[in-house]
């Protein structure tokens, strides 16, 4: 088994995949939720625009994108290195 | 009998409601389309039902105003057909098991369906509708697949008996029953799923994004102007005018009723745009200069919609919008401006914060010319070259970002950040670009041709009686002092309020110079909006927000008018 590590989706790189395990409350979260993003989903993020603008990830079969702040409540764990 | 349609954002909800109904309604490929509800009846059926079209929603606990109307037209249903996205099962079923709970008779149109096999998705839909207990029909509602099951199946509706349960157990029990009757191949990248990467990507996306709005200006001008140069000029000008000399010759040549159907002679003939009778100029303005225009923006705009671009420059343009105390899905009810203010001030209901929606609707109405102001200026200020246009269009970006800039320090209350779906790029469907295009197209005619005549037959009128003389007097010190304008713009101006396209064209008759009429362009669109955006926005902000939003249009007017008036 290799190592894993926790990081938030903010932090991820594009192309990089992991599964949620858990999400902060906070402004807008529940509605997170009810868009298909939960603990236990497995997420890729596709891309993150410059100077901490929005996340675009894929969970299930949608794409959703998601504000700096938002993806920075949802933690993640990844293979680490 | 009262049947709602619904289910989440963009899953096909009104495409489907045309295919029951008939009745066309506008679809896209963007959540959020639908912001109000539009009712229809059932075509197929012997005892008539009530079809109702009702806004997407993600849960039954309201985070917007469209969702708000959602969740109240619920209490009006007898039977729910919820439309579920196939390609979306688990998200989609999570909506279902809400609804379940608000005991009203169901069936589910498990939509998208074709969408299904070319992403590696299998759904057993048998052993759906056996999990669930209700009638599961697969559909395609784009392509009428599946819509006369649908029809037919309505009378199996099915009330659940289900204790109350929490998310949770919700989502526990949507799992359950997905694992059942799903199975996904996988499915290497479609060239459309790269295209959709890249768009959203910032080092590939942002040159795409100055690609797309290059190329629909240039398609939108190509097309416009083909269109009134190869078509509507000729007819008018070969066609038409020497019908209307002909009545001006059998009328006398001038009084009131000549003056009333075809206009004033301008140095002995008749001109389309100066002349402002009914006939002419009444008819000239609606079909020769806007329609073109209005056609063209709509067929491009409706193109990116149905492709599912929208979403994508929404992502693009969230931190730019943010400093604007708004987020980037705002850029949906401003692009919807271009073409007339009253859909896009419509339009901000899928924005989830007051303070957004009143910023938002306030810069529609200040800074966002509607197609028709925009035809005309093309047409009038672009015989005077392109570099005027070019100032008009500058001037109102910049205006719409710095007071963007400024209401964001203002007003109070917060801004919610971005959460988005973003839909998948998808081939726009010809029949429902159409049928948009030709609603739309319509729309612009029944609204603006009364609106035109009533308000030729009042200027001459006006005119007659000398009450602009007494305007333009009154408004002398601002008209001419501030904006350098002759006092005949007066008129101009007070017109602005009835149709912006007919003001512009009154400033065609005044001989102004080249940064006259930039200066009145300008003035023109920021000053107050036409009467039947006037009315939506003191209707979606209420009375204090009209207020405040007036005042911020009346100081900014000043301001710029007087400015452009001094630097050029």
């Amino acid at each position: 088994m290799t190592d894993r590590k926790q990081i938030t989706i903010a932090q991820m790189e594009a192309g990089q995949s992991g599964r949620v395990v858990n999400i902060d409350s906070g402004r807008g979260m529940k509605r997170v939720e009810a868009m298909g993003l939960r603990p236990g989903k497995r997420v890729t993020k596709i891309s993150g625009m410059f100077m901490r603008g929005p996340i675009t990830i894929k969970v299930g079969g949608t794409q959703l994108a998601l504000g700096f702040g938002m993806a920075q409540k949802v933690m993640v764990e990844v293979a680490g290195k | 009998m009262k049947i709602l349609l619904v289910g989440n954002p963009n899953v096909g909800k009104s495409a489907f409601f045309s295919r029951l109904t008939g009745v066309r309604v506008i679809a896209s490929n963007y959540p959020g389309t639908t912001v109000g509800f539009t009712k229809g009846f059932l075509k197929i059926a012997d005892d008539a039902g009530e079809i109702i079209d009702v806004p997407g929603t993600y849960t039954l606990e309201p985070t917007c105003k469209a969702e708000e109307v959602a969740v109240e037209m619920l209490g009006e249903g007898d039977v729910i057909i919820n439309v579920l996205d196939a390609t979306n099962l688990e998200r989609n079923l999570f909506l279902t098991l809400q609804l379940v709970e608000k005991g009203i008779p169901m069936i589910i149109a498990l939509n998208m369906w074709d969408d299904t096999k070319h992403r590696g998705i299998s759904i057993d839909a048998e052993k759906l509708e056996e999990l669930l207990g209700i009638p599961v029909v697969p559909t395609v509602a784009v392509s009428g697949e599946g819509m006369k099951k649908v029809i037919d199946r309505i009378p199996e509706a099915r009330i659940l008996p289900l204790p109350g349960r929490t998310h949770p157990e919700m989502w526990a029990e949507v799992g359950r029953i997905v694992e059942q009757v799903q199975t996904v191949v996988h499915r290497h990248h479609t060239w459309r799923e790269r295209l959709g990467d890249a768009s959203i990507h910032p080092l590939t996306g942002i040159p795409i994004a100055a690609l797309v709005l290059l190329a629909s200006f240039t398609i939108v001008r190509f097309i416009g102007e083909g269109l009134i140069g190869f078509v509507f000029e000729p007819l008018f000008e070969k066609l038409w005018l020497p019908l209307m000399t002909d009545l001006s010759d059998a009328l006398g040549g001038s009084g009131f009723w000549h003056d009333v159907l075809v206009g004033e002679l301008i140095n002995g003939e008749l001109d389309l745009i100066e002349s402002f009778g009914m006939l002419t100029t009444g008819l000239f303005i609606p079909f020769g200069a806007v329609l073109p225009y209005v056609v063209a923006f709509y067929l491009v705009l409706g193109f990116l919609e149905d492709l599912g671009y929208l979403p994508r420059m929404a992502v693009l343009l969230d931190n730019l919008l943010h400093r604007m105390g708004i987020h980037g899905y705002s850029i949906i009810p401003t692009l919807l401006g271009m073409g007339c203010n009253v859909p896009g001030i419509l339009a901000t209901r899928i924005l989830e914060s007051k303070r957004e929606r009143f910023i938002v609707a306030t810069l529609i109405s200040i800074a966002v010319p509607c197609a028709a102001l925009q035809a005309m200026v093309i047409g009038l200020v672009g015989d005077e070259g392109i570099q005027y246009v070019a100032i008009v269009y500058g001037t109102l970006i910049v205006v719409w970002i710095v007071i963007g800039l400024i209401l964001n320090l203002i007003v109070k209350g917060f801004t919610p950040e971005l959460l988005i779906e973003i839909p998948p790029y998808r081939l726009p469907p010809l029949r429902i670009m159409a049928s948009k295009l030709w609603m739309r197209t319509i729309g612009f005619l029944r609204e603006a041709i009364p609106v035109l005549m009533a308000g030729i037959f009042v200027i001459t009128v006006l005119y007659a009686l000398n009450v602009f003389d007494r305007l333009a007097n009154a408004a002398k010190p601002v008209v001419s002092g501030l904006f350098g304008l002759p006092e005949d713009a007066t008129a101009a101006i007070v017109i602005g309020f009835l149709r912006k396209d007919m003001a512009i064209g009154m400033l065609g008759g005044l001989d102004l110079t080249s940064g006259q009429l930039v200066v009145g362009s300008v003035v023109l669109a920021m000053f107050f909006p036409c009467i039947a955006s006037f009315v939506v926005l003191g209707k979606e902000l209420g009375l204090k927000g009209l207020m405040g939003s007036i005042i911020v249009m009346l100081v900014a007017t000043l301001v710029v008018g007087s400015l452009l008036n001094l630097i050029l």
